[in-house]
């Protein structure tokens, strides 16, 4: 499906409040516009996108055609053991894709470990 | 006294056929009055093109740094197995476009040239004019050559162009009657309605257009710019759009590529 | 009758009241340039405008939302209505008592009025979100935010959206 990046801060401690940038390629076609032969090109946006980590869902927003093409999205969510980000999302004509992006967590050595 | 005549006149005619032409290529706008299109754009857009990771461009760069690795050809061949890391190979490549191709002798522009190199070299499925694919392989190598000056050889088999291109530029067409020289050389930093005026300049293609909110050639953005003044625009694979664009990367010598830019 | 019969017939007007269509004809261009040129100079119109009253209710349904402790970061002057910046910050300690669950972004004149909703909880650690909006014209843009109390919150901001100057059609 279609590209998608996500950025995360470099370090992250357990605890951690974080922000998540989202880049999703979509077209978000409001299906208000005509192309270049005049046709009416049919809305088709993102309906649902959902980011899940360490088994739940983190992140949850439903676009329409308010939202920008090849939408931006900022979100924050705690961090807390290493893992993975798995976004997903699906849009009008019931396509769906996936992002995967690892959530690496720097666990502060100490005299606490192993203790 | 018949003889300092004579030389005279060789003199005059020596001068006519060398220092005329390079009259001809004075500049309207100097060189250190050049300005990218970005020193007129608003806030917003300047946010986004510094924004590394969210300028929406970057989603057609993994795209294009993608394709550059797959093997299309029909032996195989990605773009990578005959020129490597597009980042060195192609350094210095996008500012030297459009440029005559040596062997057809056809003015070709950095996508037209990329076309050539699937379908002759490659040996690869066709790409689509103005296609995503096309365009994030464009812009792959485009960024090779980011913050390096324009610089394109207008001698030569290129002259007839250069000056197709120059005539294009100062002529008023379209319902609107207005030469691109009458808002771009003469009028920039004026508002048309609420819009600044850029000197067009060229120095940040393909771009991502917040108006098509999506990635586009500096061909797509001619066609746009006649249709601004109610012209017809230029067909695709246009010889004339060529022309135009060389003549333009000609007027911004100097100037930085800005890769990947973002323009309203 | 044939309607190029009807043409011809028509343009055989007796020439004053041929004269008089013209400068009808020409009034009415005139009138319709008059009425179109403010909007046009002040930015683009197109649709209804909603009141506020109008944009908050099929979402608070008869509770009150008060305009406190929500931030909404907007562009004043928009470069280009297709991507327009926009940030929510909505005070809360984010916490399994009290968080915030839902921030609505709303459009005054979109044909869409809700233009994004976003699901929020204790996970969330803050309720902030950054998006990129489409607005179609200058207008009021609204966020509206749910507390895990039921109690809502909101905020409004006024965005000028220019009028691109050419017409693009590439």
């Amino acid at each position: 499906m279609g590209n998608a990046r996500l950025l995360l801060p470099e370090s992250m401690a357990p605890g951690d409040v974080v922000k998540a940038r989202l880049l999703v390629e979509h077209p978000m076609h409001t299906g208000y516009l005509q192309d270049l032969q005049g046709r009416l090109v049919a809305r088709n946006v993102i309906l649902l996108l959902t980011c899940d980590y360490g088994g739940r869902e983190v992140f949850r927003v439903e676009p329409s055609s308010g939202i920008a093409g090849n939408p931006l999205f900022e979100f924050f969510f705690r961090v807390q053991n290493p893992g993975e980000l798995r976004v997903r999302w699906v849009d009008d004509r019931g396509l769906a894709g996936e992002l995967l992006h690892p959530v690496t967590v720097q666990v502060p050595a100490g005299p606490s470990a192993g203790a | 006294m018949m003889h300092k005549w004579l030389r005279w006149c060789g003199v005059m005619m020596c001068w006519m056929c060398f220092a005329a032409p390079a009259i001809a290529q004075t500049r309207q706008l100097p060189q250190a009055q050049l300005k990218s299109g970005l020193a007129f754009a608003g806030a917003d857009v300047r946010a986004l093109q510094a924004d590394e990771f969210g300028n929406p461009a970057q989603l057609w760069l993994a795209r294009g740094a993608q394709r550059w690795r797959e093997p299309q050809g029909a032996g195989g061949q990605s773009c990578q197995s005959c020129h490597g890391d597009a980042q060195q190979s192609m350094r210095g490549a996008a500012t030297r476009y459009p440029s005559v191709d040596v062997k057809t002798g056809q003015l070709l522009n950095l996508e037209d040239r990329i076309l050539q190199c699937r379908s002759q070299q490659q040996k690869g499925p066709e790409l689509l004019r103005e296609s995503d694919d096309l365009l994030a392989l464009s812009l792959h190598v485009s960024r090779a050559s980011h913050g390096m000056p324009l610089r394109v050889d207008i001698s030569g088999p290129a002259q007839p162009h250069w000056q197709q291109g120059q005539r294009q530029f100062f002529e008023r067409q379209g319902q609107l009657n207005l030469s691109c020289a009458q808002c771009h050389d003469q009028n920039h930093g004026r508002r048309l309605y609420t819009d600044a005026l850029s000197q067009g300049q060229p120095n940040g293609y393909p771009v991502y257009r917040l108006e098509w909110q999506g990635v586009g050639s500096l061909e797509r953005r001619l066609r746009s710019c006649f249709v601004g003044v109610r012209a017809e625009p230029l067909a695709w694979g246009a010889l004339e759009s060529r022309q135009l664009s060389l003549y333009l990367m000609w007027r911004g010598e100097g100037l930085p590529l800005e890769v990947p830019a973002v323009r309203k | 009758m044939t309607p190029a019969a009807s043409l011809t017939r028509l343009l055989k007007l007796v020439p004053a009241r041929r004269h008089w269509l013209q400068s009808m004809a020409q009034g009415v261009l005139a009138l319709a340039v008059l009425r179109a040129w403010p909007a046009r100079a002040q930015g683009m119109v197109s649709g209804q405008l909603l009141s506020l009253p109008q944009m908050l209710e099929p979402l608070l349904q008869g509770r009150v939302a008060k305009p406190q402790g929500l931030r909404l970061e907007l562009p004043v002057l928009v470069d280009n209505g297709s991507l327009v910046p926009v940030r929510v910050q909505v005070d809360s300690p984010m916490t399994e008592q009290d968080h915030i669950t839902h921030i609505y972004l709303l459009s005054q004149r979109n044909p869409v009025t809700q233009m994004a909703v976003f699901h929020l909880g204790p996970w969330s650690g803050r309720a902030e979100v950054s998006a990129r909006l489409r607005l179609a014209g200058s207008q009021l843009v609204v966020a509206l935010a749910r507390r895990s109390d039921g109690s809502f919150c909101y905020q409004s901001a006024d965005a000028l959206v220019t009028e691109s100057a050419c017409v693009d059609g590439s």
